[in-house]
């Protein structure tokens, strides 16, 4: 019994770092992901940031879980992300000046990343304290690794350098357009079309990760407005 | 002076657009860039919400910052309350749309709910006071932060639509084109860098 709650704990932790990877394979919280990965440090230092926001909101969102009242739980969760988000600003700001100046505005905005609201609708309102921690604390990591992936290439390819340790010099001029903007939307596209072709299914996801979004609802809204004309005609097929 | 004044406005709404274009400059607003922007009457529909929100809540959050809470040393507060505020003004907004102006909620309606999450309307409020903008300036700026996303939101609509008909490599189908389209959009938008300066 143990041994096996042991194991689906483990099973908690991994999925979020490979098959359901919030980057790359459910594709949430693209804005950071995109704007802080022009340096390898800056990378991490987001990743860790988001994953101490996500373990912390997830174990007070879970401990909380019966107390919210269904009707305001989204105001109600935001409120917890955006104290400890908090939290994280003053922390990086007092220890870590230059780090700050480098995520900028994109530290305030933890708040708005969909991967934190998102894990505290889908998992931690649901579940029980331990495994919504082993969750946040996955997914955290699966967030960190990937930033990190994509900040290693974008700064290897175009400063030459990794960790601000010079590899490249000599070899190659650094090619300035992977750290502009242009370059992280060429990047990302290239790693999930990679992370799709690796992973079980094979392909890429279609759009966005609107599943694990906690405004599905009326973002499907939005979206079948706009397949709106598709299905009725693959309905009138059908009929 | 006023001539100085209307310029230095002029200046602030085109950087808005062109050079400073919060989806592809700043990363701001990437979920509804992808995600609403395969057909054009969503990707306009949305763009016009996001510019209504944006100027609304900048022009709250920009007083509230200034004469309460900076006077009484809670600006370390910034973030709690303006999420709080911006949610607040969007469900406002949509409560105010339902009841008075249905034809406008239906067109506009669905996509508010989006909008409370959207970090580019967080972005702006925060961003406008690091410049240091006043008020007016501040204002302008908001407002030409939504044009430059509905420029980039339509013009990206637009590239989709012809994507659709394309024959594109099986690993690539979805997400990964339209990343690879965006990056080229992007890279477009690039060409802008220092137009404005050559305004003023």
């Amino acid at each position: 019994m143990a041994e096996q709650k042991k194991k689906s704990l483990w099973q908690e932790f991994t999925k979020g770092i490979v098959r359901e990877n919030p980057v790359l394979r459910l594709v949430l919280g693209c804005c950071a992901t995109l704007a802080v990965t022009t340096a390898a440090g800056n990378a991490i230092g987001m990743g860790l940031a988001t994953t101490f926001v996500l373990v912390c909101s997830n174990a007070v969102i879970s401990l909380l879980r019966n107390v919210i009242p269904d009707k305001v739980r989204i105001p109600a969760f935001i409120t917890v992300i955006a104290g400890f988000v908090t939290v994280v600003q003053l922390f990086i700001k007092a220890f870590s000046p230059e780090l700050d100046s480098a995520l900028g505005v994109f530290l305030p905005l933890i708040v708005v990343n969909c991967i934190i609201l998102g894990r505290a609708e889908m998992f931690a309102s649901k579940n029980k304290v331990l495994p919504s921690i082993v969750d946040g604390l996955g997914m955290g990591v699966g967030f960190t690794a990937a930033m990190l992936c994509m900040g290693i290439i974008r700064e290897l390819l175009g400063a030459g350098t990794v960790f601000g340790l010079p590899i490249l010099s000599g070899f190659m001029e650094p090619i300035i357009i992977f750290l502009l903007p242009p370059g992280g939307f060429f990047v990302f596209g290239m790693l999930v079309a990679l992370a799709g072709k690796l992973s079980k299914e094979g392909k890429a996801p279609e759009s966005t990760g609107c599943s694990g979004c906690p405004l599905a609802a009326s973002c499907s809204k939005v979206q079948n407005e706009e397949s709106c004309g598709k299905t009725q005609t693959e309905e009138a097929a059908k009929s | 002076m006023t001539v100085e004044v209307i310029k230095g406005l002029v200046a602030i709404f085109l950087a808005a657009i062109l050079t400073e274009n919060y989806v592809l400059n700043k990363f701001l607003g990437i979920c509804p860039f992808l995600g609403v922007s395969k057909k054009l009457n969503t990707a306009v529909g949305m763009s016009c919400a996001v510019t209504v929100v944006m100027v609304i809540a900048t022009a709250v959050t920009w007083p509230l910052y200034t004469y309460l809470l900076v006077p009484n040393e809670l600006d370390y507060l910034q973030t709690i309350v303006f999420i709080l505020v911006i949610a607040a003004l969007v469900q406002l907004l949509e409560t105010i749309l339902r009841k008075y102006m249905p034809p406008l909620y239906n067109s506009l309606g669905i996509y508010l709910p989006l909008i409370t999450t959207n970090c580019a309307v967080l972005g702006v409020t925060m961003l406008v006071l690091e410049k240091g903008h006043g008020y007016v300036p501040a204002l302008v700026n908001a407002f030409g932060s939504g044009v430059g996303f509905l420029v980039a939101m339509v013009l990206f609509a637009g590239v989709r639509e012809r994507l659709e008909d394309c024959d594109i490599p099986e690993t690539f189908r979805g997400l990964p084109i339209t990343l690879v389209a965006a990056s080229l959009v992007a890279l477009s938008f690039l060409g802008f860098n220092g137009i404005v300066d050559g305004l003023l």
